[in-house]
């Protein structure tokens, strides 16, 4: 119940920030109307980040405590990390295109250690599907995020070590969104989007995880039903005692040769 | 309002994507619990 109010409010609050976003706040002296792109796009680049943050945490409590509910939660937080991850290199083609004069540039830091966040999250998500045991499933893919949340900061601080065509970061630069001289409006549907998705965001997480245990115990089942299918199975019967018995396994044997 | 396409196709695919993810979502997770019902054992 607490879960659908929180769904609820978080339409809610997505309808009212994308309105907002769209016709509330005034256009962008310079980069005029595509700037609105910026909300959405920002916020779905945060969500990314926090998403992987939180697949990586979730590996190491899944490598110290060898609990699978850490392992859901890494796994629900990746799918969802991708999906936010496509979100934002699509906003930031749509915002390049106008502003830039290009949709994407591979000599880019900042867009090329994004896609590469991507391919290395896709293929989490692909590696997870190569075993059916559980545990070495789990402590497979926590290595791999691991490894892979190396990139999230190389991708936050691409455009501060490099020359790139993107602007430096917005978020966690406070003294940028909040500086006294942000005119309110662009600071409120800023923060106001940043709101709305990562309300968002727990909403599918906590849906994305409720969906990963009902996956285990279905495993789990077929795995316990096949195990007492094996057990209730009928023993094959020795005719004639063990010599019979042995005699008849060997008998394909002898008939090859 | 310029560049009005990009605008609408940056709001659309990323709006409409969650709302879709979200659809799918839910739709993933009623069909597991529907698999999960008593007298199902799997297989």
């Amino acid at each position: 119940m607490k879960t659908r109010i929180l769904g609820i409010t978080a339409v809610l609050a997505v309808v009212a920030a994308t309105l907002y976003g769209l016709f509330g706040v005034p256009a962008d002296l310079n980069q005029g109307d595509a700037q609105r792109i910026m909300y959405p796009h920002v916020s779905s680049a945060w969500l990314a980040y926090l998403s992987f943050g939180v697949t990586a945490l979730a590996g190491i409590g899944w490598l110290i405590r060898r609990d699978l509910r850490f392992d859901a939660v890494a796994v629900a937080s990746a799918e969802i990390g991708v999906l936010f991850t496509a979100l934002a290199i699509w906003g930031g083609m749509m915002w390049g295109r106008p502003v830039w004069g290009v949709f994407w540039q591979w000599d880019d830091p900042r867009l090329t250690t994004t896609a590469l966040l991507l391919a290395l999250y896709v293929g989490y998500l692909l590696l997870r599907r190569l075993s059916d045991d559980p545990a070495r499933r789990a402590t497979r893919a926590a290595v791999v995020g691991l490894v892979a949340a190396i990139d999230i900061p190389i991708v936050h601080f691409s455009v501060i070590w490099w020359r790139s065509l993107h602007q430096p970061p917005t978020f966690l630069s406070p003294d940028k969104i909040l500086h006294p001289s942000a005119p309110l409006p662009f600071v409120l549907a800023l923060v106001g989007m940043l709101a709305a998705f990562t309300l968002a965001w727990t909403w599918l997480l906590i849906r994305r995880y409720q969906l990963a245990r009902a996956e285990l115990a279905r495993e789990e089942a077929i795995r316990g039903g096949l195990v007492r299918r094996a057990r209730s199975a009928p023993r094959p019967v020795a005719v004639g005692g063990d010599e019979g018995s042995v005699a008849q396994s060997k008998a394909p044997a002898e008939a090859a040769r | 309002m310029s560049d009005v396409g990009f605008v609408i196709a940056g709001y659309g695919v990323i709006v409409g994507g969650l709302a879709a993810y979200a659809a799918l979502l839910l739709r993933r997770l009623a069909r597991a619990r529907q698999h999960r019902s008593p007298g199902d054992d799997g297989a």
